[in-house]
């Protein structure tokens, strides 16, 4: 019962940042972009999906809230600035694609809201997991860093890193989803972006290394989980290869199993612990009672529907964005 | 009272969600209303109600999308400034959410884009099964929302263990009676929440003498609809008033403006609480009718607020008028239901431009009573955030500052006033504009190139 709820947190955390990365991704690169054109397709090949996307972090907040409210307690309250400024990122995100084009005059208001909400999202979101790997001070389970515990250079550095992450991840999204001018667009981007995803990986190690986390302590203790950045850099390998070749889902794939592999790196390394390392699992969990009724109603019967449900709609929206496709 | 990180928490939450409750309160009362127009559109075949379901259904995504963005804030603030409380009662209130969150995504987001884009792509009954599924959902979601939120007003079905609530009794919890009395009061008034808006845009139209045909349909439906449930929307109010009484005595002394206990008690209609004095100043009141409400006996017992120790007592001010406001604007919505039902069924509603004005200026009513009425229950909880067991002022994240707490709620303010303003302002632009064929001002998409044959539709094409 621990482990499926173990694992459904898992899943929609890593199925949020792999679906909604590539809406934050586009996100980021509209801001880079002044081409209404451009701006316009990027935003119709995302409006059907993103809100769907964007629920599963509801469902991960409230599943860590249901299975792990200590942990969900802690975080967030010791997050208490970067979860505020995330929430506050995307509603702003959330809005432009409501009053974008409802807008007259005020519609760079929201251009601006979109790419700056997306981009403070990212940002922050990698800030917040660059401050897991790091470890936040802690004492006798409870956090007491104070309003900026969390913040460091590392996990600074991993903010920038995320951003440029989904930003390679929406280019891979608009390389499979558009044709002509965007995609040729995206297409040029990637080899930046990819480049950028490397640098960042390289300086991330080398720091954990010099810092000595740690975390890092846990591979030389673990060696089965090289298993896991050994794949990564296969993926990257294909990655180069998919965007020399100018191939359509190649990049979004393997972006998309690049962040999987780092993801599951995390969450191997973090095991047992849902805060490395002071709260664990076990502690962290709640009575049975609670674990049992969300498994029969909400883990049995719903979770294999939204699933279900998310797979038809991403078939039924599957190939390339056509001109008439706009939201409205 | 001082600015401390508690204060600010409180303002914080009370502000985002009553930001928030604005939206789903509308929404829950529209999809109703859609599913009866796409019910009335598949039976009757007559094309008017389908020109008011594509018009109603662009405002409900508005306000549907505004509040599912606000409501994302909702699930995670209960860590960032409540984190004791949401660490001592997660385990029931988590679960709680964690369904809402479940069945809100698997109904409502889902058959929502069906909604949005499946028009030409289903057979016109799984487009209606679909507008019943979203209608569901967020019925679910207030459902839950509800069980929640009864649950810290009357907490049921847990035992206490190491100072964590632990659930022993799931039934319990869900079929508390606290929660099927104020359920369907909070349905009831999303219902009339969209009867009323609804029929104040009929009322809009029938001024200005624009949409005749859709006007009329908004209009009787409208005022029909609000003038069944109203009466039973006291019905259910009461019912919630007699769970108080019983329940929860501080916050019904200080719904009544009672401060020591009489035999039989009086109403105070109107009155100026004075904390401090424990009395009211200007006070207008009816003998023996505090009883009668009370219990349906003429000379019972009442308590006082005073009879509370001072740290137990709820403020007295923001639920006594509150109370009186959101009963009044219930009764102002009776009285127009009532009258503009009565002048439809005669068709003569065109004779009373006056009443025409009220309809459409009485919009805002059911939402003032609805942000009133949960002032009253929240407010009147105080100074315990799960009723009688954990304080508020236990339940807030320790170490939280006020810097942070400035900062988190100048950011919502901010951005919340930005939203609100250009959301009513776009709504309003959809309303004023009418179920025509141009129905807004589109700006000019340049990406819609006309390579193909141009479509109205909202499609997406699978071939690559």
């Amino acid at each position: 019962m621990i482990l499926f709820w173990v694992a459904t947190l898992a899943l929609s955390i890593l199925l949020y940042v792999l679906l909604d990365g590539f809406d934050l991704g586009v996100g980021i690169l509209f801001g880079f972009t002044r081409d209404e054109e451009r701006r316009a397709s990027m935003l119709a090949s995302i409006s059907p999906v993103w809100d769907g996307n964007q629920t599963w972090l509801i469902v991960a907040g409230t599943v860590l809230f249901g299975a792990f409210p200590r942990v969900y307690a802690l975080l967030l309250s010791a997050f208490y600035l970067p979860v505020m400024a995330m929430l506050a990122a995307l509603i702003l995100r959330g809005v432009a694609f409501e009053f974008r084009h409802k807008a007259g005059l005020s519609r760079p208001l929201w251009d601006i809201g979109f790419a700056a909400g997306s981009l403070v999202a990212s940002f922050v979101q990698g800030t917040m997991v660059g401050a897991l790997a790091r470890g936040l001070p802690m004492e006798n389970g409870a956090y007491v860093g104070g309003p900026f515990g969390w913040c460091s250079g590392f996990a600074l550095l991993c903010g920038l890193g995320l951003c440029v992450g989904y930003a390679l991840l929406g280019a891979g999204w608009l390389i499979a989803k558009t044709e002509g001018d965007l995609r040729r667009y995206a297409d040029g981007l990637s080899p930046w972006l990819a480049g950028g995803v490397l640098l960042f990986l390289a300086l991330a190690f080398g720091q954990a290394l010099a810092e000595d986390f740690r975390i890092m302590q846990r591979w030389l203790e673990r060696p089965y989980l090289f298993v896991f950045p050994t794949i990564g850099l296969i993926a990257m390998l294909y990655l180069v290869g998919g965007i020399r070749r100018h191939r359509d889902t190649t990049p979004l794939r393997m972006t998309a199993l690049i962040f999987a592999m780092a993801f599951g790196t995390l969450a191997v390394s973090f095991w047992p612990y849902m805060v490395p390392f002071d709260v664990m699992i076990d502690e962290a969990v709640s009575p049975r009672e609670s674990l049992t009724f969300m498994f029969w109603g909400a883990g049995v019967c719903v979770l294999p529907l939204v699933l279900l449900y998310n797979l038809i709609a991403y078939r039924v929206f599957a190939g390339k964005l056509t001109h008439d496709a706009h939201y409205h | 009272m001082s600015l401390t990180a508690l204060f600010l928490s409180r303002l914080q939450f009370a502000f985002t969600v009553s930001f928030h409750i604005i939206f789903p309160s509308f929404t829950i009362g529209l999809a109703m209303w859609l599913v009866v127009l796409e019910a009335c559109s598949v039976l009757t075949g007559r094309p008017v109600y389908r020109r008011l379901f594509d018009f109603w259904l662009k405002i409900f995504g508005v306000a549907f999308g505004l509040g599912v963005v606000s409501g994302v804030v909702m699930a995670f603030e209960f860590g960032t400034n409540w984190s004791r409380l949401s660490a001592a009662t997660g385990p029931i209130q988590g679960p709680l959410l964690t369904y809402e969150s479940f069945t809100a995504f698997a109904l409502e987001a889902s058959f929502f884009g069906v909604l949005v884009f499946g028009r030409k792509r289903v057979p016109p009954l799984a487009y209606l099964g679909a507008t019943f599924m979203v209608a569901l959902g967020t019925t679910f979601s207030a459902f839950w929302i509800m069980v929640n939120n009864s649950w810290m007003q009357v907490p049921v079905g847990f035992r206490l263990v190491d100072g964590a609530f632990v659930p022993r009794d799931w039934a319990a919890i869900i079929f508390s009676p606290v929660v099927w009395v104020r359920f369907p009061h909070m349905l009831l008034a999303s219902y009339l929440t969209g009867a009323f808006c609804v029929a104040a845009t009929g009322a809009w139209y029938r001024l200005r003498r624009r949409y005749a045909a859709e006007g009329a349909v908004m209009l009787r439906m409208g005022l029909f609809l609000a003038a069944i449930l109203m009466p039973a929307q006291l019905l259910f109010g009461h019912l919630t008033g007699d769970y108080v009484h019983d329940l929860q005595p501080a916050k019904f002394a200080a719904i009544e403006g009672r401060w020591h206990d009489e035999q039989p008690a009086a109403e105070v209609l109107l009155a100026l609480p004075d904390e401090a004095g424990e009395t009211n100043h200007l006070s207008l009141s009816v003998p023996i009718l505090g009883s009668l409400i009370a219990t349906m006996h003429w000379d019972s017992k009442e308590v006082g607020l005073a009879d509370f120790p001072k740290q137990d007592r709820p403020p007295i001010t923001i639920p006594f008028f509150s109370f009186r406001i959101m009963v009044g604007c219930g009764l102002l919505m009776l009285l127009l239901a009532w009258w503009g039902s009565w002048l439809a069924i005669r068709d003569r509603l065109d004779t009373c431009r006056a009443l025409l004005w009220g309809i459409f200026l009485s919009f805002p009513l059911p939402f003032v009573a609805i942000l009133t009425g949960w002032f009253v229950a929240e407010v009147g909880r105080q100074p315990w955030t799960v009723y009688g067991l954990l304080r508020t002022a236990d339940a807030v994240t320790p170490g939280l500052t006020v810097p942070q707490t400035l900062a988190s709620l100048g950011l919502f303010g901010t951005i919340y006033v930005a939203i609100f303003c250009f959301g009513v302002l776009f709504i309003y632009r959809l309303l004023r504009d009418g179920p025509g064929p141009q129905a807004w001002p589109c700006m000019p998409d340049p990406a819609v190139r006309s390579t193909a044959p141009a479509t109205h539709r909202s499609n997406w094409s699978a071939e690559s």
